[in-house]
C-alpha cells in the first residue's frame, strides 16, 4: 500500500511563516535596500550600487571589529567548555543538594545582558564594588574604562560569569544520563578516574558539549550589551565588535547604506557557521 | 499600504523576484519528484536539492562579496563564477 500525501498540513506552517515573514523576512528586504542606497533622511534614497560594499570591505574598522569578535568568541569557549565540564563534574547526583546546586547554577542565566553590565560595573569600582576595591588594595592597577587589556578581561569575565553555568548544566545533563553499569564496569577494570572521564564521560557528553559549543559560539559571535553597557566599545576601539559597531554606524551616525553593507557581510558570515555548526551536529547525531 | 519606508528599487526587486522563482521552481520540482533526491557527494554528507541550492546560493554570496572585496572587474564575471559553481554543486555536492 501506497504512502498518502496530504499537502494540506502545510497550511500549520502558515501562522510561523507569517511571523517569520514580517519578523526576518522584510526587514532583511529592507536591509538589502538600504544597503545599494544612500540617504540623507526624510525617506529619500540615492543609488550607490555596491560602493558600500567595497567601502566596508576596504576598511580597516570592519575588519577590526571582525576580528575582535572572532578572537572574543575564541577566547570564552577556551574557558566556559572546560570550566562548565569542571563544574558539572564536581555537581552532586544524589541527595538534595542536587536541586539546590542546579537552581544556583540556574541563576546567572535568568539575569538581563544589560543587568549583568550593570553588575559588574558597580562590583568593579574602587570606591563602593567589592572586587574593584580588593584589586585596588592589593595594588594591582585594573582601569577597564582607560586599559584594553582591562576592558577584555572585564568583559570576558562578564561573559563567563552569565554563560558557563549553560555549559555546565548542559553538560551535567550529559553525565547524569551514563548508566551506572559504565561506571561499575569501569571500576571492575581498575580505571583512573581520568580514564573514567576519557573514555566514559567525554565521549557520553560529545553531543550535548557541541549544543553548548554552537549555543555558546553563536550567541558570543553577536555580544552586544554587555561590552556596550560596560565598556561603550572603549577604550577607543578595543572592545568595539560588530554589533557593537554597527549600532554606531546604523544609529548614532544614521549611515544606513554602510551599515546595511556591514549587516549583510555579519549576516553571511553567520549563516555559513550556523551551516557548518548543524551540518556537523546532524552528521554526528547521525552517527550516534 | 505605503512601503516607501523600504526603499525599492528594481536591481533589488529584481534580486527577490528571481530568489522567489528559484524557490517556486524547488517546489515545483519537488512536487513532481518528491524525496527532495538525497545523496552523498563530494562534501561527504547527504544533501537533498534543497541542501544544494541553499550551498549555492550561500556560495554565489561569498564569491559576488571576494570579487567587490578582491577585485575592480564587473561583477557578471562574478554571477558568471557563480552559475559554474552552482552547476558544480548540483552535480557533484
Amino acid at each position: 500500500m501506497g504512502k498518502t500525501w496530504n499537502n494540506k498540513a502545510w497550511f500549520m506552517v502558515l501562522p510561523a511563516f507569517i511571523v517569520v515573514a514580517l519578523s526576518a523576512i522584510i526587514p532583511m528586504m529592507t536591509v538589502v535596500n538600504y544597503s545599494v542606497q544612500d540617504t540623507f533622511g526624510n525617506n529619500e534614497f540615492f543609488w550607490a550600487g555596491t560602493d558600500w560594499f567595497k567601502e566596508v570591505l576596504a576598511s580597516e574598522r570592519f575588519w577590526g571589529a571582525l576580528g575582535r569578535n572572532f578572537a572574543f568568541s575564541v577566547i570564552i569557549l577556551l574557558i566556559e567548555i572546560p570550566l562548565g565540564v569542571f563544574i558539572a563534574l564536581n555537581m552532586p547526583r544524589k541527595g538534595w543538594t542536587v536541586s539546590l546546586c542546579l537552581v544556583v547554577m540556574a541563576m546567572p542565566l535568568l539575569i538581563p545582558w544589560n543587568v549583568v553590565g550593570t553588575i559588574f560595573l558597580l562590583i568593579l569600582r574602587t570606591d563602593i564594588g567589592l572586587v574593584g576595591y580588593a584589586i585596588d588594595s592589593l595594588g594591582i592597577p585594573f582601569r577597564y574604562v582607560g586599559n584594553p587589556r582591562d576592558a577584555w578581561i572585564t568583559v570576558v569575565a562578564m561573559d563567563v560569569w552569565h554563560w558557563t553555568s549553560l555549559v555546565a548544566l548542559l553538560a551535567y545533563a550529559g553525565l547524569v544520563s551514563i548508566p551506572d553499569a559504565y561506571y561499575q564496569a569501569a571500576r571492575i577494570d581498575g580505571a583512573s578516574r581520568f580514564s573514567v572521564f576519557r573514555y566514559i564521560q567525554l565521549p557520553k557528553m560529545k553531543r550535548v558539549l557541541l549544543i553548548a559549543f554552537l549555543l555558546r559560539f553563536m550567541d558570543s559571535f553577536m555580544i552586544y550589551t554587555e561590552p556596550f553597557v560596560a565598556t561603550g566599545g572603549g577604550p577607543g576601539t578595543s572592545t568595539t565588535f560588530l554589533s557593537v559597531d554597527l549600532v554606531k554606524i546604523a544609529v548614532g551616525q544614521f549611515d544606513l547604506g554602510p551599515a546595511a553593507a556591514m549587516s549583510i557581510i555579519y549576516f553571511l558570515i553567520i549563516l555559513l557557521l550556523s551551516w557548518i555548526f548543524y551540518t556537523v551536529m546532524t552528521r554526528n547525531d547521525e552517527n550516534a | 499600504m505605503d512601503l516607501s519606508w523600504m526603499a525599492w528599487t528594481w536591481p533589488t526587486a529584481l534580486f527577490f523576484i528571481v530568489i522567489v522563482c528559484m524557490l517556486l521552481g524547488m517546489a515545483f520540482w519537488e512536487y513532481k519528484s518528491p524525496g527532495g533526491a538525497p545523496r552523498v557527494g563530494v562534501l561527504r554528507i547527504e544533501t537533498t536539492r534543497g541542501d544544494r541550492l541553499f550551498i549555492s546560493l550561500l556560495g554565489s554570496a561569498y564569491i559576488h562579496i571576494a570579487w567587490l572585496g578582491l577585485t575592480n572587474l564587473s561583477l557578471w564575471w562574478a554571477l558568471a563564477l557563480s552559475l559554474i559553481y552552482a552547476f558544480c554543486v548540483f552535480r557533484y555536492v
